[in-house]
C-alpha cells in the first residue's frame, strides 16, 4: 500500500488535496480536501441585499457570473421583485456565454495536458498531423506549414531550457496514447483555444463592463439599458456584435472542439471503465424560457439514482442537508446533524495539523468542505448530471448530440458513467449552448424592435417596499453544477445567507456514515501506473472541473448575531 | 526586428503577429504608461533584446480572477508574445506538473535565482488558526509569501485582495486576512496593482515598464503605478458633462439611463476611485462598467467592500456641481444618514491621499461644507 499526496492539484481553480492509498496498481482509497477558506457568508452579514451579488461573485472568478446570479434571484424571491423579460434575456445570454467559454477552457487549458504530451508533439511530422486535422474538421487552420510554425515555437521553448509552465510535468508516462501526430495537433488548438476565448468573452464586456467579474447585475433585472435607437444602450450596434461572436463561437465549437474531444477520446476509450463515481446525479435546471413563476426550462430539473436512467425524479429542495463530520467546523447541535441550508449554522473551528505538516489524519476532520446530501445520499452535479437528465427526459438536441458522440465512438449509454463521459458531456453541453444562445439574442432584439425596453423592476428596489422578515431560494446550473443560494432578510439587511455549491457536491468528505463524496468514490479503482507521477488521478479529478474556491463557504450562525469589527 | 530571422521575428511570424501589429501594440502601451509616442520604439527593441525575466505567480486566499483576467489581456497576439517573453515557472492554474513536482519548481526558481525573478501574488494572507485557512502542499501562505516575496527581485499584487486585503479582509474578517504588505512587512520593491480583478492591461503594462527602463514605474502613496492610478474614474468619465449638467439617472431603465447619463444617484463610486477604467476600458477596451451601464464600485481603493457599501447609496455632495447641484443637495440631506459613516471613512481617505499628492487636485477635494466636516467626528 503506497500513500500519495497530490497538493497543489494545479490546472483548477483555488486549491485542492489529495490524498489516495494505491494498492496493486490502483487506487484503493481516497480522500479530498479543500486547504482554503474566506467567510464571505460572514461577511455578508448585517449588509444591504442588493449588494450581496458582488460579495458572492468574488467568490470565483473563474465561473464569475454564478454566484450573482444565484444571489439575485435569492434576493428576489425573498423580497419579491420580478425582473422584467430584458433581463430574463440578458442573463440567459450571460449564463449560457460563460457556460460556453468556461467548457473550452476547461477542455484545452486545464484537462487537455492529462491525455496530450506537449513533448510528444516535437517528433510529430507536420504533413500527418495536417492529414490528420483536415480528416476530422473543416477548421481552415490545418496546413504542414501552420503546425510544423508551432512546433517550432515548442521546439525554441524547449531549445532555451525555458518549458516555464510546462516545466516537470509527466511527459513521456506511459499512460499518453496519443499520436505524435495528435499531439501537436492539440498543441496547436490549445494556443488557438487561447486566443478564442479572449475575443469570444467580449460578449462579457459588453453585457457587464468587464470580464472576469461583470458589473451589470442587480436585484430586479440588470442594469444594462436596451434601445434600439439609443448611443448609449445596448442596441442594434450590439446586436450584431453579439452575432457576430457567437457566430465564432460555433464554428470554433463545431470544427475545433467536438472534434478534438471525438479524436482524443478515441485514444482514451478504456477511460470510459474508470472514474463512475457515486452514481446518483442532481439538476436545478436552467435557462428560463418564459416570465412565469415556474417556467419552462430549456435544461430541465431532475434526480437520476443509482445510473438508472430509466426514470427521473422530480428535484425537490427541502431534501437538501449538508453535515460537517468531517469539515473543519462545528454545529451547536453536534457534529452528527444533518441541516437543510435555511436552517444552516457553521462555526469554522480548524483542528487538523498545524502547517507545515505532510499528513492529513483523515479519520477526523480533514477539509474546508462540508458534505452536502440530497436525501441523505451524495450526489454527482454538472454537465454529465445535465445531459444525463436531459437525455432522459427526452431533450431533443441533446439526445441526437449524445447518440452521435457514442456511435461515434462505439461506445453504449453505460460509458457515459465515467471519467470519459464526463469529458464528452461538457463537450456535448457546449455544442447544445452554442447552438441555443442565439435564439436569446433574437428575443431580445425582437423586444427592442417592438418597444419593450424594461429591465428592471423598480417597484421593489426601495427597502421599505420588502417585507420585515422574509426568506428567498436562488437557483441556478453554473458550468461545474447546481448551486444554490438561501437568503432571510430582515428589517432590509442580510440575517442569514448561505450558499451550496457544485464543487461542495463533488469535492466533500464523507459523511457521518462514512459515505465517500463524488470526487473520492469516483477514484476508487483509477489505475495508478507509477505512484511518483500519479497522472491518471489528475484525469479523473480533473474531469469534474474543481473549482474549489466556489466549494467552500460557511453560513451564519443561524440568525445569531455576528459581532462587526470597526472598519479602520 | 526588422530581420525575419531573428528569433523574436520568427515568432512574430509565427503567431502571424505583422511588424505594423506589433509597432502598435508597442504604440498603445507607450501611451498608456503615459510616455510620448515616440517611446514606442525604444519600448519594441526592450521586448525583442531583453532575455526573459522569470515570473513565479502565487495564489493565496483568491477567487483567480486575477489569473482569468491575466488571460484576457487585450491586443491578444502581442500580448501572447508578452507572455512567451516571461518564463512563468510556477501558476497553479496553468502549470502541467502537480504535486511535489511543481512544489519543485517553485522551490527551484527561489534557490537558483534569488533576488533576480518577478513574485506575482493574487489573493490575500490569512494568519487566523495559526495559517490553516489556506495552504498549498501543507504550508501556510504565510510561509510560502515570506520565502518567495522575500528573495524576489520585485513583489506585483495582482488585484484588490493582495494589494490592501480585500475581501476576506471586509468586516469583520473572519480569517485575519492581509495584503501582502502588511503580511510580508520590508518588501524591497512592491507594486500594489489593486482593481478587482486587476486590469490584465495595467499588469502587462507594468511588466513592458521594467522591460522597458530596467526600473519600475513611479507610483502613488499605495505603491500603485502613476499611469494607471493617477487620475480619478470621475475627472476621466464620459458622463462627465452629464454631472456637470445636473442630468442625471433616477430609476434603472428610465429614458436618463438609455441616454446615458450621470449613475452618481445610483451610488456610482467614481468621483472617489482612482483607475484608469475610463481611458482604456476592458477586454481589448469593449467596454467598461460605467459604460455598460452600472454606477463604479471603487474597486481599486482599499477597503472598498467596506468604504464603497452600500454600493447603491450616492456619495454625498461635492464641489464643482453644476446646475444640478440643488438636485444633490436634496439627496445629500436625504441620506447624510446612511453614508455618514461613509462620508467619514472616504473623506479622511481622500483628505489623506489630497495631501500626500501634494495638492494638485485640491480644487475637486472635498467638500468644505461645515456638515461634513462634523459627520467626519462621528
Amino acid at each position: 500500500m503506497t500513500h500519495i499526496v497530490v497538493d497543489p492539484v494545479t490546472r483548477i481553480e483555488g486549491h485542492l488535496r489529495i490524498e489516495a492509498e494505491v494498492d496493486g496498481g490502483k487506487v484503493a482509497n481516497a480522500w479530498s480536501s479543500s486547504t482554503m477558506f474566506r467567510g464571505i457568508e460572514i461577511i455578508l452579514q448585517g449588509r444591504d441585499p442588493r449588494d450581496a451579488w458582488a460579495f458572492t461573485q468574488r467568490i470565483c472568478g473563474v465561473c464569475t457570473t454564478v454566484h450573482a446570479i444565484a444571489s439575485i434571484r435569492a434576493v428576489e424571491d425573498a423580497i419579491g421583485a420580478k425582473p422584467p423579460p430584458n433581463a430574463r434575456l440578458l442573463r440567459n445570454l450571460i449564463i449560457a456565454s460563460q457556460c460556453i467559454q468556461d467548457h473550452v477552457i476547461h477542455f484545452y487549458h486545464l484537462h487537455a495536458l492529462d491525455w496530450v504530451d506537449i513533448v510528444s508533439a516535437l517528433e510529430a511530422d507536420p504533413h500527418e498531423t495536417s492529414a490528420l486535422a483536415q480528416s476530422i474538421s473543416d477548421w481552415p487552420k490545418s496546413s504542414a506549414t501552420y503546425f510544423k510554425g508551432i512546433q517550432d515555437r515548442v521546439k525554441s521553448l524547449v531549445e532555451r531550457g525555458q518549458l516555464g509552465p510546462f516545466a516537470n510535468a509527466y511527459w513521456g508516462h506511459s499512460a499518453y496514447k496519443l499520436p505524435a501526430a495528435a499531439n501537436l495537433m492539440a498543441v496547436a488548438h490549445y494556443l488557438e483555444a487561447l486566443e478564442w476565448q479572449r475575443e469570444f468573452i467580449k460578449i462579457h464586456a459588453i453585457l457587464g463592463g468587464k470580464n472576469p467579474h461583470l458589473q451589470s447585475f442587480l436585484v430586479g433585472g440588470m442594469a444594462t439599458p436596451v434601445d434600439p435607437d439609443a448611443q448609449a444602450s445596448l442596441n442594434i450596434h450590439t446586436i450584431a456584435h453579439f452575432k457576430k461572436l457567437i457566430a465564432g463561437a460555433q464554428e470554433f465549437v463545431s470544427q475545433v472542439y467536438v472534434p478534438d474531444l471525438l479524436a482524443v477520446a478515441s485514444f482514451y476509450k478504456d477511460w470510459a471503465g474508470y472514474g463512475a463515481g457515486v452514481g446518483n446525479y442532481m439538476v436545478y435546471g436552467e435557462y428560463p424560457l418564459d416570465d412565469e413563476p415556474s417556467p419552462e426550462l430549456y435544461i430541465p430539473s431532475g434526480v437520476i439514482r443509482n445510473r438508472d436512467i430509466s426514470k427521473v425524479e422530480e428535484f425537490d429542495p427541502s431534501k437538501i442537508t449538508e453535515q460537517i463530520t468531517h469539515s473543519w467546523y462545528d454545529y451547536e447541535g453536534g457534529d452528527g446533524q444533518a441541516l437543510h441550508p435555511s436552517e444552516g449554522e457553521t462555526s469554522p473551528n480548524y483542528t487538523g495539523p498545524e502547517p507545515p505538516y505532510q499528513r492529513l489524519d483523515t479519520s477526523r476532520k480533514y477539509s474546508w468542505l462540508k458534505s452536502p446530501r440530497y436525501d441523505g445520499v451524495p450526489m454527482e452535479v454538472g454537465p454529465l448530471s445535465r445531459m444525463l437528465v436531459s437525455y432522459v427526459r427526452g431533450h431533443e438536441k441533446v439526445q441526437g448530440l449524445v447518440n452521435h458522440v457514442l456511435g461515434t465512438l462505439g461506445v453504449g449509454p453505460e460509458a457515459l458513467f465515467s471519467t470519459l463521459g464526463r469529458v464528452a458531456a461538457r463537450g456535448i453541453e457546449t455544442q447544445v449552448l452554442v447552438d441555443k444562445i442565439g435564439d436569446f439574442v433574437d428575443d431580445l432584439a425582437s423586444n427592442m424592435g417592438s418597444g419593450e425596453l424594461r429591465i428592471h423592476d423598480n417597484s421593489k428596489w426601495e427597502p421599505s417596499t420588502w417585507p420585515d422578515d422574509c426568506t428567498g431560494a436562488g437557483f441556478h446550473e453554473a458550468p461545474r453544477g447546481a448551486l444554490g443560494h438561501w437568503v432571510r432578510v430582515q428589517d432590509g439587511k442580510i440575517a442569514r445567507y448561505q450558499c451550496v455549491v457544485p464543487s461542495t457536491w463533488n469535492a466533500g468528505p464523507r459523511d457521518s456514515g462514512g459515505m465517500p463524496g463524488p470526487y473520492e468514490a469516483a477514484l476508487v479503482g483509477t489505475p495508478v501506473a507509477d505512484p511518483e507521477q500519479p497522472i491518471e488521478i489528475l484525469r479523473t479529478v480533473h474531469s469534474f472541473d474543481p473549482c474549489m474556491a466556489c466549494g467552500v463557504h460557511v453560513v451564519d450562525s443561524g440568525g445569531r448575531e455576528v459581532t462587526r469589527v470597526k472598519v479602520r | 526586428m526588422d530581420d525575419p530571422s531573428s528569433d523574436f521575428g520568427r515568432e512574430l511570424l509565427a503567431r502571424g503577429v505583422s511588424r505594423r501589429e506589433f509597432l502598435g501594440f508597442c504604440t498603445s502601451l507607450a501611451v498608456m504608461i503615459g510616455l510620448p509616442r515616440s517611446a514606442s520604439a525604444a519600448i519594441a527593441e526592450a521586448i525583442e533584446n531583453n532575455p526573459k525575466p522569470t515570473l513565479v505567480w502565487l495564489n493565496f486566499q483568491d477567487c483567480a480572477g486575477n489569473t482569468e483576467s491575466f488571460l484576457r489581456a487585450s491586443k491578444p497576439t502581442a500580448a501572447e508574445v508578452i507572455l512567451d517573453l516571461i518564463s512563468i515557472d510556477y501558476h497553479e492554474v496553468i502549470m502541467a506538473a502537480a504535486g511535489h513536482q511543481a512544489e519543485a519548481n517553485l522551490r527551484s526558481v527561489v534557490e537558483s535565482q534569488s533576488g533576480q525573478y518577478i513574485a506575482v501574488v493574487e489573493g490575500s494572507i490569512p494568519t487566523g488558526a495559526g495559517g490553516a485557512y489556506m495552504t498549498v502542499g501543507g504550508r501556510s501562505a504565510l510561509q510560502i509569501a515570506n520565502e518567495v516575496c522575500g528573495n524576489a527581485l520585485a513583489t506585483i499584487a495582482a488585484g484588490t485582495c493582495a494589494s490592501f486585503g480585500g475581501i476576506p479582509a471586509a468586516s469583520p474578517n473572519p480569517t485575519g486576512a492581509l495584503g501582502i504588505s502588511d503580511a510580508v512587512p520590508g518588501i524591497k520593491t512592491l507594486i500594489n496593482l489593486s482593481a478587482c480583478p486587476v486590469n490584465a492591461q495595467n499588469l502587462t503594462a507594468t511588466l513592458v515598464y521594467f522591460l522597458t527602463y530596467s526600473k519600475w514605474p513611479p507610483l502613488d502613496h499605495l505603491n500603485r503605478p502613476l499611469f494607471a492610478y493617477g487620475k480619478s474614474i470621475h475627472d476621466n468619465c464620459e458622463r462627465r458633462a452629464h454631472y456637470d449638467s445636473g442630468q442625471y439617472v433616477e430609476q434603472w431603465g428610465d429614458e436618463a439611463h438609455r441616454d446615458g447619463q450621470c449613475l452618481y444617484k445610483m451610488g456610482c463610486k467614481g468621483p472617489v476611485s482612482f483607475q484608469n477604467c475610463p481611458n482604456i476600458g476592458w477586454n481589448d477596451n469593449t467596454s467598461w462598467p460605467v459604460a455598460c451601464g452600472h454606477g463604479c464600485i471603487g474597486c481599486a481603493e482599499p477597503d472598498f467592500w467596506d468604504k464603497m457599501t452600500p454600493f447603491y447609496e450616492h456619495l454625498p455632495g461635492f464641489p464643482g456641481f453644476g446646475r444640478g447641484s440643488d438636485i444633490d443637495k436634496i439627496g445629500f440631506w436625504g441620506t447624510l444618514g446612511v453614508t455618514g459613516a461613509f462620508a467619514a471613512h472616504t473623506l479622511t481617505h481622500l483628505g489623506k491621499r489630497l495631501v500626500q499628492n501634494g495638492g494638485d487636485k485640491a480644487q475637486e477635494g472635498p467638500p468644505a461644507s461645515t456638515p461634513l466636516d462634523e459627520g467626519d467626528e462621528k
